[in-house]
């Protein structure tokens, strides 16, 4: 025990307080029990199948469909929420309104609300007789049982996301800033662009992420609304237990390896993003 | 490391906004001002306010009795005892590790320990249905474990264990997450002068550690319940929908719903919707509290 403590303390300074290999032994068993060994089942699994099996798996037509359905529309919800989240933000911090406590309290409803449930509320708002839907049924537009549905799906799982990261930036922002450009001349518009905008973009980018990341996962809420059909509207995670009811393991072990690579990846991206946007805007976390 | 991304939410607003609207610099033009509520409280409507809507006139669209009824079936009880059960189990298990967690790492100076914060927010980056997987790839008919476990007559996959196994790992960050930045925040000095003074590790802990915690610690756990109540897609997976049995009450929603039972669907998941917004109550509520003594210091430095 102490050998191996002695490598967590290369140094070999004392420490005051109690406890430390205690509660270090225990973080790392329990981490290593509930996360790191099951997810580890999922390579080792995988290791199983030849390169040329993997391959055959993890770009079969159908799955490669799931993947631009998902991606595609992660982004794409992403973006949106970027640009809407902005918005709410500013409201949140900048404005007077009738109500606001409630809506800052409401946003955060997506991390909140059971994801079936979303799901099911969604799908019975945007089908052709729902309240939305049926406004645009009309138009001959169809959201829910298309691509647009997971679109919807995948807006409403990150609002909370791009809202949250930029309004405590935003918050501690200094109004000196503003009040230096306004006297040297420019407009509010030149202030946005040139002097707001550039401290915000880290904050922006970290809930895009966040956003992003989510909604390649995503299942509960994205199912009941997308119809699910193959090669159209069937996502990614849908295909990892489509192919697990078939029995077929190593089928939804590999789409697993491609979908657990893609989160690490995305994991690396937001850990240095916030590194970069708490040094750029001073904020110590 | 903000995967949750909600513990920014709800720092003291609506005190500041009319630094902004007074001030020629911070200010819009009233049409630009009109048009970015609009925008904003448009999108937030449609997003986020007509779904919440939408799940009560739903539940009530064959009125009461029907929903409920729907809500006191015998197998909505038992999926709500399910789901009673599995929380029960999970929370106190991460609530416990994240304790753990934020004392080692918050309290010490060590190698790997950047890393092993890392380590400890890769559930939130996992897809749900991978969540299950991962189970069924050790304890089903032909994971690791599977044949031992079937000699001994013990179901774990498509059985009440699955299911709490796949809830422990969704909700596995949430108290960690919370804790960490905080005791980071507070730094070490109280319990060190404490120990120093001659306070034992567990007095210590009781008695300074705690109560400078406790709001965080409180945060973390809502938030962990709320998860591990209204979790589908890890749970799915690792249930076998068994009704009355292995369905918990998000599982037993997407059985009325996949019945064209709608009315009774949307009932049943009220009680989740309403398990949310009191979770955002609380929230908000803990939000207060812990800002309070803030900001009760806060004034007596400016004095």
């Amino acid at each position: 025990m102490s050998a191996a403590l002695s490598f967590f303390n290369p140094t070999g300074q004392t420490r005051v307080l109690p406890g430390f290999g205690l509660s270090l032994g225990y973080t790392l068993v329990y981490l290593s029990l509930v996360v790191l060994i099951p997810l580890a089942a999922v390579f080792i699994q995988t290791a199983s199948l030849t390169g040329a099996e993997f391959w055959a798996i993890v770009t079969a037509p159908r799955v490669v469909a799931t993947y631009k359905l998902s991606f595609g529309a992660a982004l794409g919800a992403a973006a949106i929420n970027v640009v809407f989240g902005l918005l709410l933000a500013w409201s949140l911090v900048r404005y007077s309104f009738p109500g606001k406590k409630l809506v800052d309290a409401l946003i955060d409803l997506p991390f909140a609300l059971p994801t079936a449930v979303a799901g099911i509320s969604l799908s019975a708002l945007w089908v052709g007789n729902g309240w939305l839907g049926g406004l645009l049924a009309p138009l001959g537009i169809q959201v829910a049982y298309t691509p647009f549905g997971v679109l919807v799906a995948l807006i409403f799982i990150g609002v909370p996301f791009v809202v949250r990261a930029v309004q405590p930036v935003l918050e501690d922002l200094e109004t000196e800033l503003e009040e230096v450009a306004a006297s040297l001349g420019a407009h509010r518009r030149q202030t946005f662009t040139r002097v707001l905008l550039p401290v915000l973009t880290p904050a922006l980018l970290t809930g895009f992420a966040l956003a992003f990341a989510r909604g390649v996962g995503e299942y509960g809420s994205v199912i009941f609304i997308a119809g699910n059909i193959p090669m159209v509207s069937e996502i990614t995670p849908l295909i990892i237990i489509t192919k697990l009811e078939q029995y077929d393991e190593s089928g939804a072990t590999a789409v697993a390896v491609v979908m657990l690579l893609f989160s690490f990846l995305m994991l690396l991206a937001i850990n240095l993003l916030q590194a970069w946007s708490g040094k750029r805007t001073g904020r110590n976390r | 490391m903000a995967v949750t991304a909600t513990r920014h939410g709800g720092s003291p607003i609506g005190i500041g906004s009319h630094r902004y609207e007074d001030n020629a610099a911070t200010r819009e033009r009233p049409w630009v001002r009109r048009l970015i509520l609009t925008l904003a409280l448009g999108f937030f409507i449609l997003f986020v306010f007509m779904p919440l809507v939408v799940v009560f006139h739903q539940a009530l669209s064959k009125g009461w009795g029907t929903a409920w009824r729907a809500v006191t079936d015998p197998d909505a009880l038992a999926a709500v005892r399910l789901t009673l059960l599995a929380a029960g189990i999970a929370v106190p298990l991460n609530l416990v590790f994240g304790v753990a967690a934020a004392w080692a790492i918050a309290r010490f100076e060590f190698r790997g320990k950047q890393v092993l914060s890392t380590l400890i927010d890769l559930p939130f980056s996992v897809s749900p249905v991978i969540a299950g997987l991962i189970w069924v790839l050790i304890f089903g008919a032909q994971g690791w474990f599977g044949h031992w476990f079937i000699e001994h007559d013990i179901k774990i996959i498509f059985a009440v264990p699955g299911i709490v196994l796949a809830t422990i790992f969704v909700t596995f960050p949430f108290v960690a997450r919370e804790l960490i930045p905080l005791m980071q925040a507070q730094g070490r000095d109280d319990e060190e002068a404490a120990t120093v003074l001659g306070a034992s590790g567990l007095q210590t802990f009781w008695r300074v550690t705690l109560p400078n915690i406790k709001w965080g610690l409180l945060y973390g756990t809502i938030l962990c319940n709320a998860r591990a109540m209204g979790e589908f897609g890890a749970v799915s997976v690792v249930s076998g929908h068994i009704r009355g049995q292995t369905n918990t009450v998000p599982l037993h929603v997407e059985i009325l719903y996949n019945e064209y039972n709608f009315a009774a669907a949307f009932a049943v998941a009220s009680l989740l919707a309403m398990l949310a917004l009191v979770t955002l109550a609380l929230k908000s509520w803990v939000e207060w509290q812990a800002n309070r003594p803030a900001a009760s210091e806060k004034m007596m430095v400016r004095k």
